[in-house]
């Protein structure tokens, strides 16, 4: 059982290496407000803005930046109104 | 209504946002609601030790400003269901943390969660002290070495009375005490005067932990640290677990308690 543990464990470093480049490489993107995500999701949000009244509770937002790919998930709960529909 | 703790020491390095996280993992993986609050913002780093760096989407102080809701800043943790982390963040002045906006924020945690483990920044500056205003128990986290003692003295004296203090002995190293060149626990209880909540002895599986992104308490719970840490939750609990010092042979409560800490 210590053998497995041991095993499992012998390499930590190469991955506290991958996490700061990946996290340095998004940092270095964000200089000058170009963060793609993160502007993205400004984007996103205002442009629902300006057709809804967005309830900023019912929002929700999730990142995962990664080294190739990043993702960005924007959740909007938009209430069923007929009234609004019609407009 | 959730209990506020702030993780706090008078000298820097000696391991808050490791405790803390590795705290903050040992209460949710018994189903507690348990969330971590990075407060040093202008340096974050709990959000890497925790392994959620890629996720932050908004921080403390977006919070505090107004421009996030404190619900979209929270981040779950990928492994414990129970787990949040409110990171700060890096580009921002701390000065931009308000007593107004910390206190809200705490306030709201505070409802919504069993335990709000604040990290705060070392020493008695603002940051610090505006985490410590809201707590009902404090941390002092300090390491068998002079200017920790002695930067937790007056930590301890700056804190005042106001709040229930536990220390937490960290990097422990049995092999050092054993030659004689570490100051003994007792001598540290003696000069502090601060009730005993666990001694962490120093390891690699700390290091390796935050290498891969993970509380200690997580990556490996059977390793020395993880299982000091998840008896100091137990003992923030109310458990009355005896403290076993590493290295030492077995006392009278190790022979009924005892376990191999080192």
């Amino acid at each position: 059982m210590n053998l497995l543990r041991l095993f499992s464990r012998s390499q930590s470093a190469p991955a506290a290496r991958e996490r700061l480049q990946v996290l340095l490489a998004h940092e270095r993107a964000a200089v000058g407000d170009s963060d793609l995500v993160t502007k993205l999701r400004d984007e996103i949000l205002r442009a629902i803005a300006k057709h809804m009244q967005i309830d900023d509770e019912k929002v929700s937002v999730r990142m995962e930046r990664g080294a190739k790919v990043s993702t960005l998930a924007v959740d909007i709960e938009i209430p069923f109104d007929t009234d609004k529909k019609a407009a | 209504m959730g209990k506020v703790i702030v993780v706090t020491s008078g000298k820097g390095g000696v391991g808050k946002t490791t405790s803390s996280a590795a705290l903050g993992a040992a209460l949710a993986r018994d189903g507690e609601k348990v969330v971590v609050v990075d407060f040093d913002v202008g340096l974050r780093n709990l959000d890497l030790v925790m392994g959620a760096e890629r996720r932050v989407v908004y921080d403390l102080v977006n919070v505090i400003q107004g421009e996030a809701k404190l619900t979209q800043a929270l981040i779950r943790d990928k492994r414990l269901e129970t787990l949040y982390l409110l990171p700060a963040s890096q580009t921002r002045d701390k000065d931009n943390l308000t007593a107004e906006g910390v206190e809200t924020v705490i306030g709201a945690l505070k409802q919504a969660f069993d335990w709000v483990i604040c990290d705060s920044p070392a020493g008695i500056e603002r940051g610090a002290t505006l985490a410590m205003r809201h707590a009902d128990i404090a941390i002092v986290v300090t390491n068998p070495e002079v200017s920790s003692v002695l930067d937790s003295k007056t930590l301890k004296a700056e804190a005042g009375d106001r709040m229930e203090k536990h220390l937490l002995l960290t990097r422990y190293d049995p092999v050092r005490a054993q030659r004689g060149d570490m100051l003994k626990v007792d001598d540290v209880l003696e000069i502090l005067s601060i009730p005993l909540l666990g001694i962490v002895p120093e390891s690699m599986d700390v290091l390796r932990a935050s290498n891969v992104g993970s509380p200690v308490t997580l990556a490996d719970e059977r390793s020395a640290p993880a299982v000091a840490y998840f008896d100091a939750a137990r003992r923030l609990k109310g458990e009355a677990l005896p403290i076993a010092i590493p290295g030492e042979k077995r006392g009278f409560f190790g022979k009924f308690f005892g376990r191999k800490v080192a």
